[in-house]
């Protein structure tokens, strides 16, 4: 089909992972800017943008929950929480305070915190079968205040709130990436890990909601006992996306912290849940690269809304004017969510759609 | 025996705070379908607003007048961001309403401040014997306010026009408009009145202790109840608002001497164990309605 390379001539063209032109183009192009990037930029603006990479891969795990199978979920930051934990006490030293297990190979305990967390969401599975809608919500919602109990008080998993504990140790081939060394520096080496990463479990995260998975994902949320009528197994499906979701959660919870290298058990809020379902939201619920953009947004939001003093003078760029950055930053989200849920319900992926098919017929785009 | 009734009067008095947003809840619930995430924002914001007017206007008169602008705020809200809502998924609308919450907090957090404001209100922390135990003067004010409001709900939905007009419209919205109700006021006249209970709550929750800018979290004990209770029950949400508050205050008391393992304060988390006990045995709460579909 040479010089045609719209016209599909089978079903696995049409599904194929990258089936346009365009699309392998700009992918292409992205990746390529991603890795020219750690060259181009400062230290600090690459940890931002790891950490949002990260944020992207916790993202993508509750879009394919609840953008994809329809299984409304709060208790995200629960899952993070476990992976985090997971992966802190396995790569971390034992220092009497607090306990570590000293495995610091990143690939173990990234895939340990994985497995925990999916454990975690198995457990958690049958209540969401039994319930539906507004019902999981609350209940996911539940899992965030009793995890945050549990964290307050185990201690010496946790280091107590207010002093926290270490993060996982990453160390890949015997080099550590948090330290500099001869050839990059602690930013440049977390990013690049991180961007691999996030490509790893994007493509992943894609050809399962392109395969026969996804396909019963998509039915269950839509209708779910219509799903079931056509013979869907609603309680397989729906076990299986929370056990999906909470493994990327732990995987994305596990190096969360990597960057910053501390952290304690007030980080795992409700707040954090609500934070993940405006990535999402914002992003477009269920597209993988939606989520990746919904989550890029919202990690560099602080450090845009952190620009505003220079412009708009009424804004105090500390904590003692009429109006902080801090005030602007929290009620930016909520503005975020209401104006994308009323104005474009499929979030930034749904601004590109549009810009997209704009420019395909230019200049005759009406 | 006297530890006993102290906690259960202290847990009564606290549970039925949690009765009157649950009625807020259940209340939005039943009329659009929706579980409002803001009832938080507008508990906080009504106690804010008396802390304010208190001292102009005492402090009765400022509760009635917090309680009557926070309605005419959620009103307000509803007309404005959830009425071009109507027919979304509930998911997408509940998740607006988390941004209504964030939003109202944050301004509401404003005007705080970092330090502790007190409401005014004349019981403070004093104590009267009842039934030969010390219990304090508030939690029986709050059980008395909640007993007389929730009265005066049920007589309201039950023998008003309006009442009338807001049940047609839970169970068949349909149905209710062919009839000749405006289903949009319906709407929100149920967050007008959920906000005001909200706001009614907000102040009994600040009695004694002050505002401070972590109050909201209060209102989310509200949510367990309502699943206690079952989504659809009006007096599911009273029974599960009072419920939540006696576990609460019980396992407060007596969890130290008998689950030690649990760790200290697990009474303030032990309503979401519940709520998760109860559902696995009743998926739709104790007095909620099973949902039968049709394809």
């Amino acid at each position: 089909m040479k010089g045609r390379p719209e016209l599909y001539t089978s079903y696995a063209q049409d599904m194929a992972f990258l089936n346009t032109r365009p699309k392998r183009a700009w992918t292409g192009g992205l990746v390529i800017l991603a890795l020219v990037l750690p060259f181009a930029i400062t230290d600090d603006l690459l940890q931002l943008l790891a950490t949002g990479f990260v944020a992207a891969i916790g993202a993508i795990g509750l879009n394919i929950v609840t953008g994809y199978a329809g299984q409304v979920s709060l208790g995200h930051a629960f899952f993070l929480a476990i992976g985090a934990y997971t992966g802190a006490a396995l790569s971390g030293s034992e220092t009497g305070r607090v306990i570590g297990f000293g495995i610091t190979s990143l690939p173990i305990w990234l895939l340990a915190s994985g497995l925990v967390a999916a454990f975690f969401g198995v457990l958690v599975a049958p209540v969401a079968v039994r319930l539906r809608g507004l019902y999981l919500a609350i209940v996911t919602l539940g899992l965030v205040f009793l995890g945050e109990h549990v964290f307050r008080e185990w201690t010496s998993l946790t280091g107590g709130p207010g002093v926290g504990r270490p993060a996982a140790v990453p160390e890949l081939f015997g080099v550590r990436l948090d330290q500099d060394n001869a050839v990059f520096t602690a930013a440049q080496q977390l990013y690049l890990v991180m961007f691999v990463l996030l490509v790893i479990f994007g493509v992943l995260a894609r050809n399962l909601v392109r395969s026969r998975v996804g396909r019963a994902f998509a039915a269950v949320r839509d209708r779910d006992l219509a799903a079931s009528v056509i013979g869907v197994d609603l309680t397989k499906y729906k076990v299986l996306a929370f056990a999906v979701s909470s493994f990327y959660a732990g995987v994305a919870g596990a190096l969360l912290f990597v960057m910053n290298g501390f952290f304690d058990p007030g980080s795992f809020s409700l707040l954090l849940s609500v934070q993940y379902i405006a990535m999402v939201l914002i992003g477009g619920a269920g597209t993988i690269s939606g989520a990746i953009m919904g989550a890029l947004f919202i990690t560099l939001l602080p450090r845009i809304t952190r620009e505003l003093p220079a412009v708009l003078p009424f804004i105090s760029g500390d904590a003692t004017g009429a109006v902080t950055v801090f005030q602007v930053e929290a009620v930016l989200y909520g503005v975020l969510i209401i104006v994308f849920l009323i104005v474009e319900p499929r979030g930034l992926f749904g601004i590109w759609v549009r810009v997209r098919n704009y420019w395909r017929t230019w200049p005759f785009s009406y | 025996m006297d530890e006993f009734l102290q906690s259960l009067v202290r847990g009564l008095g606290t549970g039925s705070i949690y009765s009157l947003l649950a009625l807020g809840f259940v209340i939005i619930y039943k009329s659009t379908q929706v579980i409002s995430f803001a009832q938080p924002a507008f508990m906080l914001a009504g106690a804010v607003l008396v802390s304010y007017l208190a001292p102009q206007v005492s402090f009765f008169g400022a509760v009635i007048v917090a309680a009557l602008v926070i309605a005419v705020l959620a009103l307000g809200v509803e007309r404005t961001v959830l009425r071009p809502m109507v027919g979304k998924p509930v998911f997408v609308v509940a998740i607006i309403t988390i941004g209504v919450d964030v939003v109202v907090r944050v301004v509401t957090n404003a005007f705080i401040g970092l330090e502790v404001r007190q409401v005014g209100d004349p019981w403070g922390l004093t104590t009267v014997s009842f039934l030969g135990a010390e219990v304090q003067q508030r939690y029986l004010v709050m059980i008395g306010t909640t007993a007389v409001v929730t009265a005066a709900l049920f007589l309201f939905f039950r023998y008003s026009r309006i009442g009338l007009a807001m049940r047609a419209v839970a169970y068949d919205q349909e149905v209710a408009l062919a009839q000749g109700i405006s289903v949009g006021s319906v709407f929100a006249l149920s967050w007008a009145l959920a906000g005001g209970l909200a706001a009614l709550a907000g102040v009994f929750v600040a009695t004694g202790a002050g505002v401070d800018q972590q109050l909201w979290i209060v209102a989310l004990k509200a949510l367990p109840a309502i699943i206690l209770g079952g989504l659809e029950s009006l007096g599911g949400a009273v029974v599960g608002g009072l419920a939540v508050g006696v576990v609460e205050s019980l396992f407060g008391t007596y969890q130290g001497d008998f689950a030690p393992w649990l760790g200290p304060n697990f009474g303030l988390v032990a309503p979401y164990a519940l709520m998760l006990l109860v559902l696995l045995v009743r998926p739709y709460g104790l007095f909620g309605k099973r949902e039968v579909e049709r394809l």
